[in-house]
């Protein structure tokens, strides 16, 4: 279907059925009780998943395929941003013509930034692309912010103001983005019984959108492309000597997954529409390589994983603090009670990013294949305690799940 | 007629003279073998023809037109395939894949974006990969990853990858070195087969005399970056010069 084979579409159709049913999905706790702070299934947050999502589908396009290590997309997320709340200002709050300024711009800009990072490899390009993005930070965050010439707002963050021109505007059309008048903070509660559900129209859009995207990165991901992408990864000098310019092939990689990250900060300030310079910095750089490692590298599903797992740790782990951990202990004793909330307190709330380095270094030592691997495995697992006729080969790995 | 010709080619690392003025053409549809000892030029002489080197003086003529820096993609395009001394294959990707990337690239030059198509709908090319992989004896590993072939294998795939470019002129640096016996004779036997099976031109770099003696048509000796005769396999055998620069050596 779709032009993919049985096993991809299976795997498209599981993934869409997963973000179509996110809502209930990660609200698995009555409202109210004891585990509802692990529910996840709030419109914000949910929105933040397959934003990320997209940002590393794209990231995994130039990293997982072609195995240059780029440390700085994060510079494409922020030009996105910016691109799409520009056109806020400028235009109308409609969504459509933000979202595709801010793929162009960040197209343009990977073209420039990755023709010159690419005239290195290994570790001077990821330095190179770094380098860059810190500029690229630097210029938001100071230099292109003065009153002479305005174009990022400095530290406050671009937004629209009342007196923006928003030319196209109409009359009756919403105060916030919206996508032809349908507002992207729309949300339809759901209630049964204990539970609550939210369904937010911001959220269904970036669904689609990332369905979208997944869509073509495994049509990229099969294709002759594609496959001369895995070729830079396995052997330049082969494939010079094969009549192939390997590096028209590898800035190809490098301006899509520029674009998916440009895309993905185009939502990002859909949803909300304001666009920071610390969107630019080196650490959201790192977020979407840990995002990509974390998940599977090279894999279809993994980024999409990772960056979930991730965001997921940054806005539930975070939450919790001592008074949670005490109610949840205090069936123990309670010297025993203050012990175990030591023992655990340095690992949640502001110390979550010590759990996830942790978990990090874990998955990165014993499953180098990432979640995805401990998947397989776990599946493989489960095959072989219930043995069956015919398996003896499917346990073989297979890449590119 | 000389398909490649090699005019006054010196070539200098810092003050080491590894080629001098070095002249040799390669006959049309011919297998010409370049002997020499340990650190004659013989690589450095191949690295000149395909685009790895910039020789200092001299000419490198394909087909009548200079290949002299253009990049390797380019003069592969032209139509000249290289196999390594240690085979060069893409050791993550799977058999057949390493067999439709050379086939792909004849097809579509050195850049296409063909991002939204499907290998599998390519049937033209699928078919050519598999025709080349059943030529080299390789159909039941098709889904193998390359890396993890025999090292005879690998040298097979190579050559395969290379032969289904249908190059005009084929250059091979040392095929057999570090092969068993067997994997040598194996070797030998795939080469006589190409050669009488295309219409190709072979240049083979090679140390072992086994190899050469088996396969070539012409021989050039070169000794200290220069050539020091070129004749056909009878007259290098009993040209007492050879014997005393090389072959006194190794028998
Ligand atoms: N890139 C290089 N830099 C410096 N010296 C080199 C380089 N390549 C080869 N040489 C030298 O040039 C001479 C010829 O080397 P080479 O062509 O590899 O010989 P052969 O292949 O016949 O054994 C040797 O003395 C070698 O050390
Ligand atoms: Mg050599």
């Amino acid at each position: 279907m779709f032009g993919l084979n049985k096993k991809d579409t299976s795997l498209l159709i599981i993934v869409g059925l997963l973000t179509l049913l996110a809502p209930f999905i990660l609200n698995p706790f009555p409202e109210g009780s004891a585990m509802a702070q692990f529910n996840a299934g709030y419109p914000d947050l949910m929105q933040r998943f397959v934003i990320f999502g997209i940002f590393a589908i794209g990231f995994n396009i130039l990293f997982g395929l072609t195995g240059y290590l780029s440390f700085g997309h994060a510079a494409f997320l922020g030009v996105g941003s910016y691109s799409a709340v520009w056109m806020f200002k400028l235009l109308s709050y409609n969504i459509i013509p933000a979202i595709a300024l801010s793929v162009v711009v960040a197209g343009v800009f990977s073209l420039l930034i990755g023709y010159v990072s690419l005239r290195r490899s290994g570790i001077y390009f990821s330095i190179l692309t770094l380098a860059f993005a810190q500029m690229s930070f630097a210029l938001a965050y100071s230099v292109l912010s003065n009153p002479k010439f305005n174009l990022t707002n400095g530290e406050t963050g671009l937004q629209v103001y009342a007196d923006d021109p928003q030319i196209l505007q109409g009359a009756n059309s919403p105060d916030l983005p919206h996508l032809f008048g349908l507002p992207m903070r729309a949300t339809y509660t759901m209630d049964v019984g204990a539970w609550s559900f939210d369904f937010n129209a911001g959220y269904y859009f970036c669904a689609i959108v990332m369905m979208v995207v997944f869509y073509l990165s495994i049509r990229i991901f099969r294709s002759p492309f594609g496959m001369m992408l895995r070729a830079v990864k396995s052997n330049q000098q082969r494939m010079n000597y094969t009549g192939l310019n390997s590096k028209p092939y590898t800035l190809a990689a490098f301006v899509i997954s520029g674009m998916y990250a440009g895309l993905a900060g185009g939502l990002m300030a859909a949803m909300d529409p304001l666009a920071g310079a610390e969107r630019m910095q080196w650490t959201a750089s790192g977020e979407v390589v840990l995002m990509t490692i974390l998940g599977g590298t090279g894999t279809l599903i993994g980024p999409v994983l990772g960056a979930g797992f991730i965001k997921y740790f940054e806005n539930i782990f975070s939450k919790i603090n001592d008074s949670v951990l005490h109610s949840w202990f205090a069936f123990l004793p309670d010297g025993l009670e203050d012990a175990v909330v030591f023992v655990i307190h340095p690992f949640i709330g502001k110390g979550w990013h010590l759990t996830l380095g942790i978990l990090f270094m874990l998955v990165v030592i014993y499953l180098p294949g990432g979640l995805v691997e401990g998947g397989q495995r776990l599946l493989n697992r489960i095959k072989r305690k219930k043995p069956k006729t015919d398996d003896a080969t499917s346990g073989k790995t297979e890449p590119a799940e | 007629m000389a398909i490649l010709k090699v005019k006054d080619v010196s070539k200098r690392f810092g003050g080491l003279k590894a080629l001098t003025n070095v002249n040799l053409d390669v006959e049309e549809n011919s297998v010409h073998a370049i002997i020499g000892p340990n650190g004659a030029g013989k690589s450095t002489l191949l690295n000149c023809l395909v685009g790895k080197l910039m020789p200092d003086t001299g000419a490198v003529l394909f087909d009548n037109a200079s290949v002299l820096g253009l990049e390797p993609f380019q003069i592969n395009q032209m139509g000249i395939s290289r196999v390594f001394q240690t085979p060069e294959i893409f050791g993550e990707l799977t058999v057949i894949e390493n067999m439709l990337i050379p086939i792909f690239a004849m097809r579509d030059g050195v850049f296409r974006m063909h991002a939204y198509e499907t290998i599998a709908n390519e049937k033209a090319i699928v078919e050519q990969a598999e025709a080349m992989l059943e030529e080299m004896n390789m159909a039941d590993k098709r889904e193998m990853h390359a890396a993890s072939l025999s090292r005879g294998d690998k040298r097979r795939l190579e050559i395969g990858m290379c032969l289904s470019q249908n190059p005009r002129l084929l250059l091979l640096d040392e095929p057999t070195a570090g092969m068993a016996r067997a994997d040598t004779n194996n070797t030998i036997d795939l080469l006589k087969q190409i050669k009488d099976e295309r219409d190709i031109t072979i240049a083979i770099i090679e140390h072992d005399m086994h190899v050469v003696f088996s396969l070539a048509e012409r021989i050039t000796v070169l000794a200290q970056g220069t050539p020091l005769v070129e004749d056909t396999p009878e007259n290098i055998r009993g040209n007492p010069k050879v014997r005393e620069a090389y072959l006194g050596e190794a028998a």
